[in-house]
């Protein structure tokens, strides 16, 4: 009788458990959630939505299907800011993953002034971006700026360095990585402080060198960390425009223009939202791919401890 | 519990009847402005704005600095779209196309108290870019033309006649030739003369396209003139200024750091806005001129700067408010002492007669250069989607001084892209 009773209210009592737990996992989700879908999910698609129309000034906006997609693919200057977004994310990415891993290393030893070097290493990181653009713009200010004055001490004639085609973009990456290698020099730290020692002293008795222990031990239990901060650094080459507005306004002629600084002047200085809408449709699109191949191809090759 | 509620509800009345009292008091208005040369001009206008408040004290003003001139428009259409858009501001006079496509202003000729007399007050080529279709729209208030400066020391240092600028192009090529300076291994100290192409590129090509007798607009602001041969010759006589002539800095000059160039004695001469004029003067360690601009067919320059637009989304009260506003800060002693602190051309003749100003151009005559070549000015390219069209231009002008593409081809493109903008509004 008793026993009979308990079986009853048995699953009952777990029913209810599990969905107490359930409706407690959605409370604690409530705050994210309703922050994704208001300031996330629902922008996107609206931008989508609005891509498809045409530009309403003051009037009523109708629907034109793929228009604006198609003057996105004439626009000379979109191919353009594509190109150069292209260019500046092979410029910076590799670099700075390089630099910060060179970094990592060397103050990873036990060293005097390791910590000393290490927020040298890292300072640049801390200071805003407008901040450092404004530094770098005295640099490279013609006649008077640092380099400038670098060069003429040397001998060297002056340059117009922001001023030039084709030396602008070399400048501005230049800065970037500077301004980025601290930041994942310290994700590299991390790494390489939780690569267990034993292996080192296993590698010793083996007789192997220590650029062999690098190679095949430290790089590959590093993977993971070099796969979270090349993601990261492409999506940032995309995202990062601040020092645009400080030092170049995207010019001479387009030729330091990045495609999120060209979003902003479509929206904002030519008030073209709706094409302004397609832009970042596209902007979406080739960040979404860069992550689906983080998660669906790249993950599955890399050995994770 | 009860007490509290009562406590609260009255105390809430009572906020509401002091907030609507003031609000009876007082009209508030938000002005945005722009500041585009050197100098402590955010100062200037504060000290205004306060004066004016304390003559008015039914009339709270305040003024937001929003960057230049293209981050104010943005700013100020940005706040209109989201619903909170300033009263009145300062903006480009060319921005009216775009403001009204917009259907942001309101013509300020049918506001009560902007009467006749006083829109007729003004130099009427500060007017020009204001009225389209027989209203006016917006009030000239810092407005200017493009300036020659010129270092006199540098002048006789070269053996040049420091009180003869040239006056023609060939003149400024030959001048410059002599004013450049190279130091023992052949590197350049001292360029002849410099022409701003970032920035405002557009607004150096009109004042050479003017002077090679070429205007750059029609009048409904639908058409350009960019691959004109004229237009061509003028960009490809400032492009040789550097690549053919040596006398200027090869590369994008920037608009921002010129003044500073002339200032620290790395160019002789510059192109500059006459806004700059008083933070020139205030600078200089040494002798300097003002001078119109060299002509080549004729004299020119287009006139340049904001005016005072007033907001269709203000209310009737706030409108009267912000043209009540507008003339206080027009009138000709303040038009004077704006025209004293920054250089701009005071935008009325009257300005000219007060005491304070006749005072300080007997000392000071370079402060009415930039006024005397008003008779050769002409509107400053104003456009339909006008920003579009800026960058169009801007870019086309450091294709050519960067010689990524010849004159005739960084136009021909411009041409094409502008006409596919204002196809539009055909």
């Amino acid at each position: 009788m008793v026993s009979a009773v308990m079986s009853a209210a048995e699953p009952r009592a777990v029913r209810r458990k599990a969905w107490l737990t359930n409706v407690n996992a959605w409370l604690l989700l409530l705050p994210a959630v309703v922050l994704l879908t208001a300031f996330t999910h629902y922008p996107i698609l609206a931008t989508l939505y609005h891509s498809f129309f045409s530009l309403s000034r003051g009037g009523a906006s109708e629907f034109v299907g793929l228009e604006n997609y198609t003057y996105m693919l004439e626009d000379h200057v979109f191919w353009q800011v594509l190109r150069n977004n292209i260019v500046f994310a092979i410029a910076t990415v590799p670099t700075s993953i390089a630099l910060a891993l060179l970094m990592a290393v060397w103050v990873d030893k036990k060293m005097t002034g390791r910590s000393f070097l290490r927020l040298a290493f890292f300072t640049p990181t801390v200071l805003p971006m407008i901040a450092v653009a404004n530094i770098w713009l005295f640099f490279y200010t013609p006649n008077y700026g640092l380099l400038d004055q670098f060069l003429k001490s040397l001998g060297f004639a002056g340059h117009n360095w922001l001023g030039d085609p084709s030396t602008v973009m070399s400048c501005l990456a230049v800065m970037v990585v500077w301004k980025e290698a601290g930041f994942f020099m310290i994700f590299y730290l991390a790494a390489l402080q939780t690569i267990p020692p034993e292996l080192k002293e296993a590698a010793q008795v083996e007789g192997a060198s220590r650029w062999y222990f690098f190679r095949r031990v430290t790089l590959p239990l590093l993977m993971p960390t070099t796969l979270f901060i090349s993601i990261n650094a492409l999506i940032n080459s995309f995202k990062l425009v601040d020092q645009l507005v400080i030092m170049t306004k995207g010019g001479p002629n387009n030729a330091s223009s990045l495609l999120l600084y060209y979003i902003y002047e479509v929206a904002f200085t030519f008030q073209d939202t709706a094409f302004a809408a397609t832009l970042t449709v596209t902007l979406i699109t080739i960040l979404a791919a860069v992550a689906l191949t983080k998660f669906v191809y790249l993950d599955r090759r890399i050995h994770y401890q | 519990m009860k007490f509290k509620t009562k406590a609260l509800l009255t105390a809430g009345l009572m906020t509401v009847a002091s907030l609507s009292a003031t609000v009876a008091q007082a009209v508030n208005l938000t002005m945005y402005y722009p500041v585009a040369v050197g100098g402590p001009v955010t100062k200037v206008i504060d000290d205004m704005v306060q004066k004016f408040q304390q003559e008015n004290p039914d009339i709270k003003v305040e003024a937001v600095y929003a960057g230049n001139y293209t981050d104010t428009m943005t700013k100020a259409m940005t706040a209109m779209k989201g619903g909170q858009p300033p009263q009145l501001s300062v903006l480009f006079s060319t921005d009216l196309f775009t403001l009204m496509d917009e259907k942001a202003i309101v013509p300020i000729d049918e506001i009560p108290g902007a009467d006749k007399d006083w829109l007729n007050s003004f130099y009427p080529a500060f007017m020009e870019n204001g009225r389209v279709e027989g209203k006016t729209w917006s009030v000239p208030f810092q407005r200017s033309t493009i300036v020659l400066y010129y270092n006199k020391d540098a002048f006789k240092e070269a053996g040049l006649d420091p009180e003869k600028p040239p006056a023609t192009w060939a003149e400024m090529v030959e001048m410059s030739k002599k004013l450049v300076k190279k130091d023992a291994s052949g590197n350049v100290t001292r360029w002849g003369v410099e022409i701003p192409s970032t920035g405002y590129g557009y607004w150096m090509l009109q004042a050479l396209a003017i002077q090679n007798g070429q205007k750059l607009m029609n009048e409904a602001g639908n058409q350009v003139s960019f691959n004109a041969p004229k237009t061509v010759e003028a960009l490809q006589y400032w492009v040789d200024l550097a690549a053919k002539e040596g006398v200027m800095p090869k590369g994008a000059v920037e608009w921002g750091t010129l003044r500073t160039d002339f200032l620290e004695g790395k160019t002789a001469m510059m192109w500059h806005t006459t806004g700059n004029l008083t933070a020139v003067k205030e600078g200089a360690r040494f002798d300097f001129g003002v001078a119109m601009l060299p002509a080549m067919e004729r004299r020119g320059s287009p006139t340049g700067g904001g005016n005072f637009y007033v907001f269709k989304s203000a209310s009737p009260e706030q409108q009267q408010a912000a043209v009540k506003f507008i003339r206080w800060m027009t009138a000709p002693e303040r038009a004077a002492e704006w025209s004293i602190k920054t250089g701009y051309v005071a935008v009325t003749p009257a300005a000219y007669e007060t005491d304070v100003m006749k005072n300080y151009v007997k000392d000071f005559p370079q402060a009415v250069v930039a006024r005397d070549q008003l008779e050769h000015a002409v509107a400053e390219l104003s456009v339909h989607d006008n920003g579009r069209i800026y960058k169009i231009v801007n870019d086309a002008v450091q294709a050519a001084v960067t010689g990524t593409q010849t004159p005739q081809e960084a136009l021909d493109n411009a041409q094409k892209q502008s006409e596919r903008v204002l196809s539009r509004y055909k």
